[in-house]
């Protein structure tokens, strides 16, 4: 570390300044810089904001507007005749693929937050031979390229007969390497060795302990895994693409780029699939903003520890 | 931590589960993948009709892989890809952070909401969006830049990589951006006071405070970043149907999902699935390497 920082404090404290002195260094008072950094911040923002913007003004238009008109402004607008269209077309199976993804990342995820919870929790406080072996293995799988292992997977589930079922994308689903290492972190740093000690002297079994005790206050490092797994599964392309065949199966992701790749054939797709990304995006956008903070408290507890 | 007969049952009773599904959905596949490669078909008979058998092939779907300079193009492309696109990511996910960092709190969650919005927006669907943005008629920004006088390609032969660059940049700057944030949160105030006594201004405290204390998050996102980038996959498949530039073994990925669903070619499939295992291992655990040795004086 640089000598910056293993100064000792040891000078006489300055005086605070009247605005109450917390401010940071990175805040200097200059005007010039403050306006620099919001200058940026902004750019920065019309960078990120633009698709959204753009898909917004786009889910208005007919598909006539959608190729006639500016992007970036208003034309005829047809929001609800679009959304309306999204909804019915081939018997309402956008809805259908809705569904099949809040099942895949909803249940996924909630089975793969309560398995990484308990091997987390075995990892961390109970000591046996071959832990550390076992939890570096699990580790390498955090390294391995999810689509390496999507072909292979399909092999196998196709040999025996579980490929193209609601089975092929779920089960692979369930297992977060990447939750475990997040709970076992969290776990060793969170949940006293006393507090066990004394509940076991109190006569209470292992599982006991574990439902009532320590999934309560990893409850916070569970979220985060919850989240990042359910995120991970519903922006999963190559697993249901590899598996599924029957577009009544297919996620949201994979019905939408299933439009998209007949929308050269049938122009009225090319409206649906915007109408459909719009559909399908402003949820969880919105799921994101609200939740993003489980993600930082999620984070600065567990993994970043350093 | 104790250690008796009834703890060991008790581990093995929550390891349990994890551990059979991780064998079965992770090991398994690895195992298999590499048996796989070491296979291939022999067709008998004239034009091959005479049935097939499959025989037992060493090493020859990896050389016939390595072989095919389509597939090589394609690890040479995200190598490349990977060089320009890593850099950048982790220095604009940082440079967000430290811009969130300066500013007012005020302003703070706006702004860290936009840039992290793109997060919850699946890959296949940015492509679609920023697909619509770069194909002339469509593209308001082609529009744009044509009024202005300048004739953009987004997507011929010279530019489309950086087209998908940017998509990537797009989705995934806003969350390394929070995994970055998270640690600076971190960092103890008192520290910005002692370099604020030792007369530091706010580009030292940068360097010598901020930077230093946030490598174990930049460390972390650049790992993910590299596996992620290796895997490109979802990106060009979508861009694909609008950019001639764009063929079928692209990218590794793409290569051995063609050579597995088009080809039927499994067995070359799963040896370039392996190679692609193998490079994305051989990176990240290189790149920890590489700064674990340097940070042994943290």
């Amino acid at each position: 570390m640089t000598t910056l920082v293993d100064r000792p404090a040891d000078r006489p404290t300055e005086p605070s300044p009247p605005d109450g002195g917390r401010r940071r260094p990175g805040r200097g008072p200059r005007a010039g810089w403050k306006i620099l950094v919001v200058g940026l911040l902004t750019a920065f923002a019309l960078y990120f904001l633009l698709p959204v913007y753009w898909l917004v003004i786009a889910a208005t238009k007919s598909t006539g507007d959608l190729f006639g008109t500016f992007g970036l402004w208003f034309a005829d607008f047809r929001l609800v005749d679009n959304l309306t269209g999204v909804l019915t077309y081939d018997d309402g199976i956008y809805l259908r693929w809705m569904l099949n993804s809040v099942l895949y990342a909803g249940v996924g995820a909630a089975v793969a937050t309560l398995l990484a919870a308990m091997a987390g929790y075995a990892l961390a406080k109970y000591r046996f031979r071959g832990r550390e072996a076992v939890f570096n293995v699990i580790l390498a799988g955090v390294l391995i390229p999810g689509t390496a292992l999507a072909l292979p997977l399909f092999l196998t589930f196709s040999k025996i007969g579980l490929a193209d079922t609601y089975w092929a994308v779920l089960l692979p689903s369930v297992v977060s390497p990447f939750g475990v290492y997040l709970c076992r972190m969290y776990a060793a740093t969170t949940v006293p060795d006393e507090l066990l000690e004394s509940a076991r002297i109190d006569g209470a079994g292992e599982r006991r302990i574990f439902t009532a005790l320590v999934l309560r206050i990893m409850s916070p490092a569970l979220v985060t895994v919850f989240l990042f797994q359910f995120v991970g599964i519903w922006n999963n392309y190559f697993l249901p693409l590899v598996m599924l065949s029957d577009p009544k199966l297919y996620p949201i992701t994979l019905g939408l780029t299933s439009w998209q790749s007949f929308a050269d054939r049938q122009p009225e797709l090319y409206q649906l699939t915007v109408g459909g990304a719009f559909l399908s995006v402003l949820p969880l956008m919105a799921a994101i903003v609200v939740l993003q903070r489980f993600w930082r408290g999620g984070l600065t507890e567990g993994s970043l520890k350093g | 931590m104790r250690t008796s007969r009834t703890d060991r049952r008790a581990a093995a009773g929550f390891l349990m589960p994890f551990v059979v599904l991780f064998a079965a959905f992770f090991v398994l596949p690895i195992g298999y993948a590499i048996y796989q490669s070491l296979l291939s078909v022999e067709r008998a008979g004239p034009l091959g009709l005479g049935g097939s058998r499959t025989v037992f092939a060493g090493l020859s779907n990896y050389t016939e892989a390595f072989a095919d300079s389509a597939f090589t193009d394609s690890i040479l492309r995200v190598l490349l890809f990977a060089a320009v696109q890593v850099p950048a990511m982790i220095g604009l996910a940082t440079l967000l952070a430290l811009l969130l960092d300066a500013a007012a709190a005020r302003a703070v969650p706006f702004f860290r909401s936009a840039y992290f919005l793109p997060y919850g927006v699946p890959g296949v669907i940015a492509s679609i969006l920023w697909g619509f943005l770069y194909v002339p008629g469509v593209s308001p920004i082609v529009d744009l830049l044509g009024s202005a006088g300048l004739d953009v390609d987004l997507l011929g032969s010279g530019s489309v990589l950086w087209a998908i660059a940017n998509i990537v940049t797009w989705e995934f700057a806003g969350y390394n951006m929070l995994v970055v944030v998270a640690q600076l949160k971190s960092i103890n105030s008192d520290l910005y006071a002692a370099a604020q006594i030792d007369g530091a201004n706010a580009w030292q405290v940068v360097r010598y405070v901020k930077l230093p204390l946030i490598r174990p998050a930049i460390v972390l996102t650049t790992v993910f970043t590299i596996i992620g980038t290796l895997q490109l996959f979802a990106e060009p498949l979508v861009l694909r149907p609008v950019s001639t530039a764009i063929n079928t073994s692209y990218t590794p990925n793409l290569a051995a999902y063609t050579e597995a669903f088009v080809n039927n070619n499994y067995s070359l499939a799963a040896a370039q699935s392996v190679i692609l295992a193998v490079a994305a291992c051989v990176l990240s655990f290189g790149f920890l390497r590489l700064v674990g040795r340097k940070g042994d004086d943290r």
